[in-house]
């Protein structure tokens, strides 16, 4: 596969882009695997990436259901950030946040990571308190943050509606300015040719319906292409986490929710940052096309369908205009759901599992784009040393038993 | 929007409801004797069904009353609505 260059570029402008190589192979199931990664959104694919480039492991297949991309990787708003609250959560966020930034270069593919900062707002006083204790504890864990008044947001974001009379006033903000945004589908397709490139099997339109075991051990996984034998087995499949459980008879702390996000039609650059709110939850970015990508809440019941309630963008919304007055009369273009993998402590489960060779990574819930790197990077080692990297150590299925659980709905709180 | 069937209202908007998640999971009746893995159980792990499921959802807008209702949870669809102390009932077309 070639690399890509500005050199491959122009020499194929000239032949009129007619030899350019397909991105990655489209393989048929080997009849067995050293390991196979079931589900192939971002994480799963950074998985498989990192253990063949840093483990070692070439044997693998990531087995897709849909077409890679196709769940929440290309369905979320892509905010990127570091700034949560208690060390462990801290510390595996910034791990990613460090692997981002030099993303496009690893992969040679432009996941196009803007570092043009993310806001949080506060809009009264237990907000702001919140936003110093976490702001304080970022610092404190070398994680870069600022406190931002009122007057310094306006000079940032001048089309926020910061007036004392709003409904919500903006009393402050943090601001971590190597936070931003990414492209989504970026990610996945250079994670994929990555690892392609590195002998990986990516299996698309095959889905697991069983996990066959054998004495405790994991023998392989049937799917809608018949039984592939497999070492190791591990599952990231976000919104259906538990229906994968279900097949190995293992219990999950998870419950899926819809989750909803919107674009508008492309318009002039205007805003330059990422503003998020808590308390009115909404967040909002630009892309590079000029969308406004806006995100809204969880519906409050289970969903599998890939489809939110209505009042809930609705509430979405009037917190958007409320915030920027001027969005008053943009268009809408789409608007989609997504199953996010919700866990009671906000935060992913990395794990062995009773069964031995099966490892599952979810409960990324709202928030995991975000740490499609790290946790790639964490699941990889945790599969290949069958143990935890120190950095996903406490984020074991086991924590529900002891009750070390790691309470991040204060930085996790609004979806994102 | 949906329309979700109160017993006691009849059909209303979905606006003015709440869910209150899985229903019938039963609180223990010995708690002092229950294992930790017990505790997790009760407290954290959920079936999450995809497919028809029965859970609690209150009338907040309205009569303020708890009651129980099947759903399926891919196409949202509801099935019959049944009071707390009803036993679970089967399946949902
Ligand atoms: C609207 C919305 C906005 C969001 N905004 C943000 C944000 O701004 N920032 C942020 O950090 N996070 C955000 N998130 C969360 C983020 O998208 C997810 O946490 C993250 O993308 C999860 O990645 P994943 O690779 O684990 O899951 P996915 O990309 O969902 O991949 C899981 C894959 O498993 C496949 N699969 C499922 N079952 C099977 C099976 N039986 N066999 C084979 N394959 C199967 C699915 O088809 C899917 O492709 C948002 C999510 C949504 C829905
Ligand atoms: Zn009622």
């Amino acid at each position: 596969m070639k690399k890509y260059s500005v050199f491959t570029l122009a020499r194929h402008a000239l032949d009129r882009r007619k030899s350019w190589s397909r991105a990655w192979r489209d393989p048929s199931p080997k009849t067995s695997y050293d390991v196979v990664i079931v589900g192939g959104g971002g994480h799963g694919l950074a998985t498989a990436y990192y253990l063949a480039s840093e483990h070692g492991i070439n044997n693998i297949a990531v087995v897709e259901k849909g077409w890679i991309g196709g769940g929440n990787t290309g369905r979320n708003t892509t905010i990127v950030r570091s700034n949560y609250l208690w060390d462990e959560a801290a510390h595996l966020y910034e791990k990613s946040l460090v692997l981002w930034e030099s993303l496009s270069q690893e992969l040679n593919f432009n996941v196009m990571f803007s570092q043009r900062g993310v806001m949080n707002l506060g809009h009264n006083l237990q907000d702001m308190r919140d936003i110093y204790r976490r702001s304080n504890a970022n610092m404190l864990n070398g994680i870069d943050s600022e406190i931002l008044t009122p007057q310094q947001i306006s000079e940032i974001v001048p089309i926020m509606n910061t007036s004392p009379y709003a409904r919500y006033p903006v009393l402050g903000a943090s601001f971590q300015r190597r936070g931003g945004i990414a492209r989504h589908d970026a990610v996945a397709w250079g994670f994929a040719r990555a690892a392609d490139k590195l002998g990986v099997d990516v299996i698309q339109n095959c889905e697991v319906t069983g996990i066959r075991r054998n004495n405790g051990k994991v023998e392989g996984v049937e799917t809608t292409r018949g039984f592939i034998g497999a070492r190791k087995v591990g599952v990231v499949a976000a919104g259906h986490s538990s229906v994968i459980a279900e097949m190995a008879g293992i219990r999950m702390p998870i419950e899926s929710h819809p989750l909803q996000a919107l674009v508008s039609e492309p318009i002039k650059p205007i805003l330059h940052t990422v503003v998020m709110s808590n308390a009115v939850h909404g967040y909002i970015s630009q892309s590079d096309k000029g969308e406004l990508v806006i995100g809204a809440g969880v519906d409050s019941y289970l969903g599998y369908g890939q489809r939110g309630s209505f009042s809930t963008i609705e509430g979405n919304i009037a917190a958007i205009v409320e915030l920027f007055p001027i969005f008053s009369r943009v268009r809408m273009l789409r608007h989609w759901g997504g199953i996010v993998d919700v866990c009671p402590d906000a935060c992913p489960i990395i794990s062995k599992t009773s069964v031995d060779g099966l490892y599952f990574n979810c409960g990324w819930g709202t928030g995991g784009f975000k740490a499609t790197p790290g946790s790639g990077w964490v699941f990889a080692h945790t599969i290949a040393r069958d143990e935890p990297h120190h950095l996903n150590a406490a984020f074991g299925i086991d924590r529900f038993v002891s009750g070390a659980l790691i309470n991040e709905h204060g930085a996790a709180g609004v979806a994102h | 929007m949906l329309l979700i069937r109160c017993p006691w209202c009849g059909l209303r908007e979905q606006a003015e409801f709440s869910c209150g998640g899985e229903a019938h999971i039963v609180r223990p009746l010995k708690p002092d004797e229950l294992t930790d893995e017990q505790w997790a159980d009760y407290l954290f792990m959920r079936d999450n069904t995809k497919g028809w499921q029965t859970e609690q959802w209150v009338h907040s807008g309205g009569c303020r009353r708890w009651f129980n209702a099947q759903r399926d949870t891919v196409t949202y669809k509801f099935g019959i609505s049944y009071k707390h102390t009803d036993p679970k009932p089967e399946d949902g077309d």
